[in-house]
């Protein structure tokens, strides 16, 4: 055996190593001047998310280290959905380390670049062993983060709920990777893939018993990150208690990990499993069942909640019963409508977590009908929160309309074409359903904050990057809804990345 | 006469395991439990010596005899009054639990047996377990090796985090 170090390409690794140093930047920047700043760390956080993109796009495409680092359509797609998430996430957090972590702010924002750079390795790592240590590094960080109100009793038991509940779901997953490793005697995904199907031939089958076994373990471990049920139950809990940018960026950044953790392992490795005539091996129609179970009771869930957190936790699960429905439909334009429905979801529930972030901060509420009234008193606040809202419920002309629209005509697509799809055509039924309820609690919050008697009691001015945040929110829900094209172009070279052959 | 002695050293391992574990789970004072938890670990990188897995029975006796247990003994005994008192280790969802876990247990073992696919191994052991492993961590796998040291240093800035008291 010969033992050699891969070309590394480090140059490919600027972004991440980019973003890592900056991590520590913030960290000594705020020791340094004995947490004196005030919003300076902050914006020293926001500025290296900004060098870190640009450095991203000059590096483009290329690889590293083997399959281990691939800078390819998906993976430079996915980085920018968790930059942005991040720039939002932080943009929304000044509220908070004003008044309640002012002896943390630079951990605080460290921490989350942290996270982030864990996301991106993740999202450009091909093989298995990379795989799971991004997902780990991009776990960990929030886990702190979730319970960083140390004095906050819900802060705590979200951040131990979470911890608990990440470990265990880890665990899973690193069960169900170790079993692909036996049968496939490799980490490397492509090869992985060559090997899977040469097994298969060769015992005629018999390779599906332990791949059930797999498939079951590797769902249930990115299940619990995509919060997809019966895997759920944390979600609303830790949603609740952890500091509202960081249930927003759980909510996004970390469940974009996720779904490019899937896509990465099910999508691309277990591609020849993906076979509706091998029923045993067909564990599309499974991810299909969760999905379904996911539109349902997220959306009749999110119905009776009074704590517009929650009422947001329940919302992401039913979006991700949408985006999954993207990804069992196995064509190219499900893929690359997946892509699209998280960068719409990104802008849309960012927003949405900022407004709640900022009336937090002022007011100190999370309750739904603490913002009675507010149409009066903050009209551009409440306006946001409106289109931000109606996006995700996907009404057009916003972007969450299109993501819809992409992902049911992905499927329609499918089922018309092969026979054996044809249950795609109940999840999307199902789909259409359940938006109707989605927009009922969507809405309810409207009405509460444009059609109540009573006037609110809260006047609230903006401070500038809440204000930011919330304007690049509404940007994206617009100019995305109207012009899809040039984000549909790029996300239309994402199947190629997972393996999908393009005609 | 060698395999005659193997598989009675693995017999004396697996009982050892096996009555070690039920006593962390059944016994009414916690640092007993935690006591029978260091055997019961500690017997399982037995079983990985046996196995030839030398790295990881090192691995095993690093990381959970030595960090994790330390741990545990530690947090029994800085919390006040656990050492001493008798805990109640079951609730009325022991019968369930044990039989989702027997299911899982009788599942994994039916597939792993009926699954005759694990044909990458050559069949031989390498000689040299470590060293090959810490050469590949050095080569092929040196990026998650690195990465691994962010993810500890993010855990430990973490920790500080959770773990110092604020000034007022």
């Amino acid at each position: 055996m010969e033992y050699q170090l891969p070309e590394y390409n480090l140059l490919k690794m600027l972004p991440e190593i980019f973003l890592f140093v900056w991590a520590l930047v913030v960290v000594t920047f705020d020791l340094g001047t004995k947490r004196k700043t005030g919003s300076a760390v902050g914006y020293l956080a926001l500025l290296g998310l900004v060098i870190t993109g640009l450095i991203l796009i000059f590096t483009g495409y290329g690889r590293g280290f083997g399959n281990m680092f691939y800078n390819d359509p998906l993976a430079l797609f996915f980085k920018i959905i968790f930059l942005g998430a991040s720039f939002m996430a932080i943009g929304s957090s000044f509220g908070l380390t004003h008044q309640k972590i002012i002896n943390h702010r630079g951990e605080y924002f460290a921490l989350i670049l942290f996270s982030t750079v864990g996301m991106m390795f993740l999202s450009s790592s091909n093989e298995l062993l990379s795989l799971y240590i991004g997902l780990e590094l991009t776990t960990i960080p929030l886990f702190v983060l979730a319970a960083f109100f140390k004095d906050d009793k819900l802060s705590v038991e979200a951040g131990v709920k979470y911890l608990v509940v990440g470990a265990f779901s880890s665990a899973l997953l690193l069960y169900g990777l170790s079993f692909l490793y036996g049968m496939s005697g490799t980490t490397d995904i492509l090869l992985m893939k060559v090997n899977l199907a040469v097994t298969q031939l060769k015992f005629e089958g018999n390779i599906g018993i332990i791949l059930i076994m797999t498939i079951m373990l590797l769902l249930a471990g990115i299940g619990f990150k995509l919060s997809l049920p019966p895997f759920h139950q944390w979600a609303p809990d830790v949603y609740e208690g952890s500091p509202t940018p960081i249930a927003a960026f759980l909510s996004v950044g970390s469940k974009a990990a996720g779904l490019a953790a899937f896509a990465k392992i099910m999508v691309n490795g277990l591609y020849a499993f993906y076979d509706p005539v091998m029923t045993p091996n067909d564990w599309g129609i499974l991810v299909g069942v969760l999905a379904a179970a996911a539109m349902i009771l997220g959306n009749v869930v999110a119905i009776r909640q009074s704590n517009i957190k929650r009422m947001l936790a329940y919302s992401s699960i039913a979006q991700v019963g949408y985006i999954m429905i993207g990804m069992v439909s196995f064509n190219e334009l499900g893929m690359s409508s997946v892509a699209f429905y998280i960068f719409a979801y990104m802008f849309a529930n960012m927003g949405a977590f900022a407004v709640v972030a900022f009336f937090e901060d002022k007011t100190g509420s999370c309750q739904i009908e603490s913002y009675t009234g507010l149409a009066k008193s903050s009209p551009l606040l409440s306006a946001a929160m409106a289109v931000f809202l109606l996006s995700l419920a996907g009404i057009p002309p916003l972007a969450g309309f299109l993501a819809k629209f992409y992902v049911f005509a992905a499927a329609i697509k499918m089922a018309g074409t092969d026979g054996a799809y044809h249950w795609l055509y109940w999840l999307v039924g199902i789909g259409l359903l359940t938006s109707v309820f989605a927009l009922y609690y969507y809405a309810n919050v409207i009405k509460t904050m444009y059609f109540s008697a009573s006037d609110s009691p809260y006047k609230l001015r903006f401070t500038a990057p809440a204000l930011t945040v919330i304007l690049i929110g509404l940007i994206g829900v617009f100019l995305f809804g109207l012009y899809p094209e040039p984000i549909m172009k790029f996300a239309s070279n994402i199947p190629a990345s997972l393996g999908f052959i393009i005609d | 006469m060698i395999e005659a002695g193997v598989s009675v050293i693995f017999w004396i391992l697996a009982f050892i395991i096996i009555v070690s574990a039920l006593a962390v789970v059944t016994l009414k004072n916690i640092f007993h439990s935690a006591l029978f938890l260091i055997l019961c670990l500690f017997s399982v990188a037995g079983i990985y010596i046996m196995l030839h897995a030398e790295f990881l029975a090192a691995a095993q006796v690093l990381i959970y005899v030595g960090a994790v247990s330390i741990l545990i003994i530690f947090a029994i005994m800085l919390t006040s009054n656990l050492a001493s008192e008798r805990i109640v280790q079951s609730n009325k969802n022991a019968l369930v639990a044990f039989f989702v876990c027997l299911m899982f247990l009788v599942t994994t073992i039916v597939l792993i047996n009926k699954t005759g696919v694990w044909n990458y191994t050559s069949g031989v052991l390498p000689a040299e377990n470590i060293i090959t492993i810490g050469k590949l961590l050095m080569t092929q796998f040196m990026l998650p090796f690195e990465v691994v040291s962010v993810l500890m240093l993010a855990a430990m800035i973490g920790a500080i985090v959770l773990a110092r008291e604020d000034k007022a």
